[in-house]
């Protein structure tokens, strides 16, 4: 038994990281129809920012601070500059440029600074609180919690109670008719993907500690759990986005502590298989739009 | 015409790139001429297996400059080719054929990984190209018979197994040991090591490079009371291993394997919670980096400073640097005439002396490379050595002191011909 | 109409003949990197050619080739340990794959965009898992080594190697074009521009979709099981996510719409990270090499996309419009 509060406070905290990265897709994708394959580097290159003026400083905050405005001047930069002049009539042109700009990313971080790992501080203690001698969860864990539901919730504002998120989902989903409406389509795309950056740039700061540190590539292997996680959750859904990250963080901690590291993987593409069999758009996804 | 393009861009790369291939030689050796002898190498440069091994190859380069400098080998400088390979296998198999069939190289020197090297054996076996000193503890490299121009340089896992072990046993009699290993002939052959000379450890995982979380892993040695956690693990696993069990109040005496245990690597990585590094017990073959004192760091410091300037000075700088060193000592007993079985012969000849705390084991019948480690203990901050040298096999032969002093450097740092 | 029918089978003919004649020609003159490299474009060729079909033609995105590919070459690489002779260990590595196709495409064909991504993406990073789970078959990370017959005696390895991936490469290009150039071709392609559309002219949409995905696995079996031949070993890490996501950009940058966009995109996997490298060579700056290389191939990757979003293959040498 306390094996298993001891896996499930571990998944628990691993998935909270997953969530919260995951949430980043959500925003593009709701703010700009595409998955965003260029989200993990853009995030490793602002913590780099940031742990650098850390470092420089000595204040944790003040580099999280950078990290974050740099994640959305990145966005709004990106979006500016190299997305909005890729043709869009195929969504895979964008996959391809993202993936473009994750290698130009991760080569000139590499050569900027090296192929090393560098420690990613943490703000609180990482030591976990123990309870009858079965650790659960840290201070850090909690306030990755405290963040990821922070974003939740104020995305879920943003999206349904302002007349901002409105314009962006109506400029995602139907730019000609929200341009007809006087929207301006542009505008929103910059904005979406400055958001979403600004909230990669965060998942990152609370991720790369838990993890081996910063690195050009750190990002990669979390991409694809958060990836995962909002498929899992429904890609139109922060909510599910959550519960899809902290489902992959327990089976992956389960099928770790139970049936050893290497089965994780595959216990992984079996939760794919089966919620997506299931339900094709994700967990939290509200039916099908159309039928024929 | 548009479907004929591309075929026509084909014919055009090749024309233009098919010329380029050279290394004419005069001696009727590849890669050999009156003035050069081209070496090449595949290392991780970039990607998640490029940190501190993307240190080795330069470090290596800069040792070669700096014999270049004092006029080379037999009159012929070395020109060293890196190819990054990003430790991925498919193109471990294109970089060597490029080195081998395009550039020419006379040999492959230090190529780095058992997943990535093993898959190109039989190719440089076909061509005939000395294979030396491969970066990696894997046992398949001491395979004379089907192998024969293929060389280890580092200790391999199950010999190091046995020689922490031996530690476990003797300095920690009594005590509950458990393993955490990388799920490969890493963590297999470590962890067999460890059972010949301690029996079955009480509780053993594993973990995958593609999941950096130990969690799960290290909340089952703590609940199964573990004392001495033994780790076949890579530096960045190292960290993270120390870091969990810190996280969740488990304070068990770590025996890291060399690989994994170097301090500057892990207090880095570690930033802030480097002092969890205290007390760690390893081994080593080579002179620590950090022993300003030891003769061999001066030397290599020295090259170091003058041709691989802004570079950190670190052990995979003393790992390259001895690897460079090791093949200027080959490449000088094969003598003026040099030729491919030459120095293959002049290897298995063996009796090399050089920065390291044992004797390398080269012979007709034996490719491996070190055999045998000294301890290692991080105290007061600093990684040192204590205690003796061991040397043993990796099979069940027993674990014995090695007590001779090693040899001191020559005064220009260059090997002398033998 | 009868034009139409026979001119293009006959065109079809030549340009085989014209691809034979070629690469004999050309294995017969390269030097043996050359050859090799030729031989990778082979191979290559295999898989971007299915997958031009899936994703081109037929809409389908897969990040899960790469998976496909090493499930044809581990495959081939236990036939020919198990002294198989060559011709039926390609067989069995192409059934064996088209059959793990079609599975992935079952189920691939409930699913769109992101969520087709996400579920071939797991697929893409399982594979080693799954080495390292049955070990015993297929010894972890360290891999297989691949026992091939020597190369008939006159013939060099390199050349051996080309022939049998342009073998491979050609044979997949003739049928694929016969395949999509009938009715079969049409459906997939109505399937891709409107579902609605193609199931109310009769099509059935997932019949089709899943057909696609067979057929491209098949491609990527024979594909790997050639990479076998090519590396004469087989481990997890030579088919890692990059390899997938590398395909897709392949493609994506060849030129979806059609097959010669494939032969582009084949050709770039092998020619772009080499020449970014060769521009780079003798530029020995710290922490450059490898990294600039990276950079510059990321870099035209992105200036290709933004120059011609259709791909190399629908450029076209622009005309003086007749006023």
């Amino acid at each position: 038994m306390d094996r298993f509060v001891y896996l499930t406070f571990d998944g628990l905290s691993r998935g909270a990281v997953f969530a919260a990265f995951a949430l980043a897709l959500v925003l593009i994708w709701r703010a700009t129809r595409i998955v965003n394959f260029a989200q993990g580097a853009m995030a490793v290159a602002t913590a780099y920012a940031g742990f650098s003026v850390s470092s420089a400083t000595g204040s944790y905050w003040l580099g999280f601070a950078v990290a974050i405005v740099t994640g959305l001047a990145l966005g709004a930069v990106t979006e500016r500059v190299v997305m909005r002049f890729v043709d869009h009539s195929s969504h895979l042109n964008g996959v391809v440029v993202a993936l473009g700009l994750v290698l130009v990313i991760q080569g000139g971080l590499g050569m900027i600074y090296g192929n090393e790992y560098r420690p990613a501080a943490a703000p609180f203690s990482r030591d976990a609180f123990t309870v009858g001698g079965v650790a659960l969860l840290s201070r850090f864990d909690l306030f990755v919690f405290a963040a990821v539901g922070a974003v939740c919730v104020l995305l879920a504002l943003l999206f349904t109670r302002t007349a901002v998120g409105l314009r962006m989902r109506a400029a995602a989903f139907a730019p000609d008719v929200a341009r007809l409406l006087g929207v301006h389509v542009g505008g929103m795309l910059t904005l979406g993907w400055a958001l979403a950056a600004g909230v990669g740039s965060l998942a990152g700061m609370l991720v790369l500690p838990t993890e081996l540190g910063l690195h050009p590539n750190a990002m990669d292997v979390v991409f694809v759990s958060a990836f995962t996680a909002a498929v899992v959750g429904g890609l139109d859904s922060a909510p599910g986005s959550v519960a899809g990250g902290l489902v992959v963080g327990l089976i992956v901690s389960y099928v770790s502590g139970y049936l050893g590291a290497t089965v994780a993987p595959i216990a992984v593409l079996v939760l794919l298989v089966v919620v997506l069999l299931g339900r094709p758009g994700g967990l939290f996804s509200r039916g099908k739009a159309r039928t024929v | 015409m548009k479907r004929l393009l591309p075929l026509l861009m084909v014919v055009t790369l090749a024309a233009a790139c098919s010329d380029s291939g050279g290394g004419g030689s005069s001696s009727g050796t590849p890669g050999v001429t009156d003035s050069e002898i081209l070496v090449g190498t595949h290392m991780p440069l970039t990607g998640p297996a490029a940190a501190g091994y993307s240190k080795i190859a330069p470090a290596s380069k800069a040792y070669f400059d700096f014999v270049n400098a004092a006029g080379g080998v037999h009159g012929r400088k070395i020109t060293y080719k890196i190819m990054d390979d990003t430790y991925n296998p498919a193109t471990t198999q294109q970089v060597v054929r490029e080195l081998v069939l395009q550039d020419k190289v006379f040999a492959i020197l230090n190529g780095l990984g058992t997943p990535t090297h093993t898959g190109v054996l039989d190719f440089l076996k076909t061509n005939r190209v000395p294979d030396l000193f491969v970066a990696s503890g894997s046992r398949s490299w001491d395979q004379p018979d089907k192998y024969p121009g293929t060389f280890g340089f580092n200790v391999d896992y199950t010999v190091e197994g046995k020689i922490l072990g031996t530690y476990i046993k003797n300095e920690q009699a009594g005590k509950k040991v458990c393993f955490l290993g990388q799920d490969d002939d890493f963590g297999r052959d470590a962890l067999a090591g460890y059972e010949k000379i301690l029996g079955p450890v009480a509780a053993k995982q594993s973990y995958v490079t593609s999941n950096p979380n130990v969690g799960p892993q290290m909340g089952a040695l703590k609940q199964a009371g573990c004392q001495v956690v033994a780790l076949a693990t890579v530096p960045g696993f190292t960290a993270l291993s120390l870091g969990t069990a810190a996280k969740i109040g488990f304070k068990p005496q770590f025996v890291v394997s060399q690989v994994g245990a170097d301090l500057t690597t892990l207090s880095k990585q570690l930033g802030p919670a480097a002092a969890l590094t205290e007390g760690l017990v390893s081994a080593n073959y080579l002179p620590l980096a950090t022993d300003t004192a030891n003769p061999w760091i001066q030397l290599f410091k020295k090259a170091h400073d003058q041709y691989n300037p802004g570079a950190e000075f670190d052990n995979n700088t003393v790992y390259g640097m001895s690897v460079a060193y090791l093949f200027v000592q080959s490449l000088l007993a094969a003598g003026q005439d040099l030729t491919r079985d030459g120095l293959i012969g002049a290897v298995e000849k063996g009796g090399f002396q050089g920065p390291g705390l044992v004797p390398l084991r080269f012979s007709a019948d034996d490719h491996s490379g070190y055999g045998g480690e000294q301890l290692s203990r991080v105290q007061g901050g600093k990684q040192a050595y204590f205690g003796t040298a061991y040397e043993t096999d990796s099979e069940d032969g027993p674990v014995n002191a090695y007590t001779s002093a090693p040899a001191a450097p020559p005064a220009n740092g260059i090997p002398a011909a033998s | 109409m009868a034009l139409r029918l026979t001119k293009p089978r006959r065109v079809t003919g030549v340009w085989a003949l014209a691809g034979v004649t070629l690469i004999l020609v050309l294995t017969l003159t390269l030097p043996p990197f050359r050859t090799y490299q030729l031989a990778t474009v082979g191979a290559y060729l295999c898989v971007t050619a299915g997958l031009t079909v899936l994703t081109g033609l037929n809409g389908q995105l897969s990040l899960g080739h790469g998976a496909l590919m090493a499930t044809g070459a581990y495959t081939f690489a236990l036939c020919c340990n198990a002294g198989w002779p060559l011709t039926l260990a390609f067989a069995a590595a192409v059934l064996l794959t088209t059959a793990a196709g079609a599975v992935i495409g079952l189920a691939a064909a409930r699913l769109r965009g992101p969520y087709l991504a996400g579920l071939t993406l797991a697929v893409a990073v399982v594979v080693p898992a799954i080495t390292s789970t049955f070990d015993g078959t297929f010894n972890s990370d360290q891999g297989l080594p691949v026992a091939l017959e020597p190369p008939p005696a006159t013939v060099t390895v390199e050349q051996w190697q080309a022939w049998l991936a342009w073998g491979g490469a050609l044979i997949t290009m003739l049928l694929l074009t016969l395949v999509i150039r009938g009715r079969f071709g049409r459906e997939l392609r109505a399937v891709r521009d409107d579902e609605t559309a193609a199931r109310l002219a009769g099509v059935s949409v997932a019949r089709t979709q899943v057909l696609a995905f067979v057929i491209s696995a098949a491609c990527a079996g024979l594909g790997g099981a050639l990479f076998a031949v090519l590396s004469q070993s087989v481990s997890p890490g030579a088919f890692p996510l990059s390899l997938s996501l590398f395909l897709v950009m392949a493609v994506v940058i060849g030129g979806l719409g059609r097959l010669a966009g494939a032969v582009w995109g084949a050709v770039l996997l092998v020619a772009l990270p080499a020449l970014a490298h060769s521009v780079t060579d003798g530029i020995e700056v710290q922490r450059l090499e490898g990294n600039l290389p990276l950079a510059l191939f990321g870099l035209t990757l992105v200036a290709v996309m933004l120059a011609a979003p259709g791909g190399i293959a629908a450029i076209r040498i622009p005309r003086r419009r007749k006023a």
